[in-house]
């Protein structure tokens, strides 16, 4: 009688581990894993022969189903492997190949040790290739799900770098966007605007919308509720930096701002300056640039 | 009941709402604030709510409200101290208060009142240039 599946991997893994690891490096190192520089020769070994003794430890549970105990350590290695490839800038078929290239590894060297017996060979043949299988799969969807915590995590990065709030002048502040102006951007971008005009005394701040690339309806409503949260708190709004093209678009939408608007943010500048009964004026003529580098 | 104390200075009633606002409380402020108006004389009001952290539709309508009558008894609302939490709630409850008059502080909201306008505002307390 021939052995079960998980016992020929285990009987085979106990007696030809050596030989595997070999065999399975050299695969990996044809594929050109080691090519783009990330990991180290020696590095890669480490990893897969961890990984051979935790998958013999499975297969010594006694089953070929992966969502059994004894696979857990396995499962774990895979995804500390798979995130930190996933981080490490890897490519999906890179992190895929190291375990699916196991299969023919195991395969030839399963082939070898039963040669006589053609329907156990088909039999723990498929039955390995679907452990393998699985593995895979798991591999990649844990790399799959680093992938996408690494992109929200860049996202509200962004977002949170891309909305500084900045003092012109006593009591003046400027807010100059850059992208789209989504909802979530929006209450991020408020509640920035209105911390600072609580510590700053702000009576007047500047919304500059140079960075902009589009102003849609959607985009209109949620300048003008920044304006109103921010008029609540006492502070008027100027609008500026509205690009020619912007304008046009905004009147054939039928967008309207009801709001002061100014073309540049040293329009609003002026405005704001005027506002508070301040004005910037030439107190002499301007020095020759030579002079300008000497003080 | 509980009532909100109006307070009289020179011609402007100020308000400090300093206990979370139920809506009998809101209403019986109204009328009180309508009276005194009107008996004080008074040309501005000022409403502080730096201390409310809760605002919701009814209290925004009756900030709306009270401006709407004082403003036909010729004196001139200003709501002051709004949080930035209260602002933006009531913003996304689309409730703008576009009848009232806002400003930071009461030292801003008395020079607003105090016929001065915001430019005098800023003068009243500048940096000296």
């Amino acid at each position: 009688m021939a052995p079960d599946a998980h016992k020929a991997i285990a009987e085979l893994l106990a007696s030809q581990e050596d030989h595997v690891l070999r065999e399975w490096l050299r695969q990996l190192k044809e594929d050109g894993t080691l090519d783009s520089g990330r990991i180290r020769e020696n590095e890669q070994a480490v990893q897969c022969t961890q990984i051979l003794r935790q998958l013999r430890q499975g297969a010594q549970g006694g089953t070929v189903d992966l969502s059994n105990a004894a696979y857990e350590p396995l499962r774990d290695t895979l995804a500390d492997l798979s995130r930190s490839r996933a981080l490490q800038g890897f490519t999906p078929r890179e992190t895929a190949m190291l375990v699916l290239s196991l299969k023919e590894v195991l395969f030839d060297a399963l082939a070898r040790q039963h040669p006589d017996d053609a329907t156990f060979l088909a039999k723990a043949t498929n039955q390995i290739g679907l452990l393998l299988d699985r593995l895979g799969l798991h591999t990649m969807e844990v790399f799959q799900q680093s992938r996408e915590e690494l992109i929200v995590r860049q996202q509200q990065e962004i977002s949170e770098l891309s909305t500084p709030v900045i003092k012109l002048w006593d009591r003046v502040l400027a807010l100059p966007l850059i992208g789209t102006l989504d909802s979530q951007r929006t209450q991020v971008v408020m509640e920035n605007l209105l911390e600072s005009i609580v510590q700053q005394g702000a009576e007047i701040a500047i919304i500059d919308i140079t960075g902009v690339p589009t102003v849609d309806t959607l985009t209109a409503q949620h300048l003008l509720k920044t304006v109103a949260a921010a008029r609540l708190m006492g502070a008027d709004c100027i609008i500026s930096g509205i690009r020619p093209q912007i304008a046009q678009t905004m009147v054939h939408l039928g967008v309207e701002l009801t709001v002061v608007s100014k073309a540049t943010l040293a329009d609003a500048f002026a405005l704001a300056l005027a506002r508070q009964g301040r004005a910037v004026v030439k107190v002499r003529p301007a020095a020759p640039a030579a002079d300008a580098a000497r003080t | 009941m509980d009532r909100i104390p109006i307070l009289k200075l020179g011609n402007a009633l100020l308000v400090t709402i300093q206990v979370d606002m139920h809506d009998r409380l809101a209403t019986a402020l109204e009328e009180d604030l309508t009276a005194r108006i009107v008996s004080a004389g008074a040309r501005g009001v000022l409403i502080d709510i730096s201390a409310l952290e809760v605002v919701d539709s009814f209290i925004g309508r009756m900030l709306d409200n009270i401006a709407a009558v004082s403003r036909i008894l010729d004196a001139d609302t200003v709501v002051v101290g709004m949080r930035p939490a209260v602002a933006i709630t009531l913003v996304e409850l689309g409730l703008s208060l576009t009848g009232v008059k806002t400003a930071l502080n009461v030292e801003r909201g008395m020079s607003m009142i105090s016929g001065r306008g915001r430019l005098a505002a800023l003068d009243a307390d500048d940096d000296g240039e």
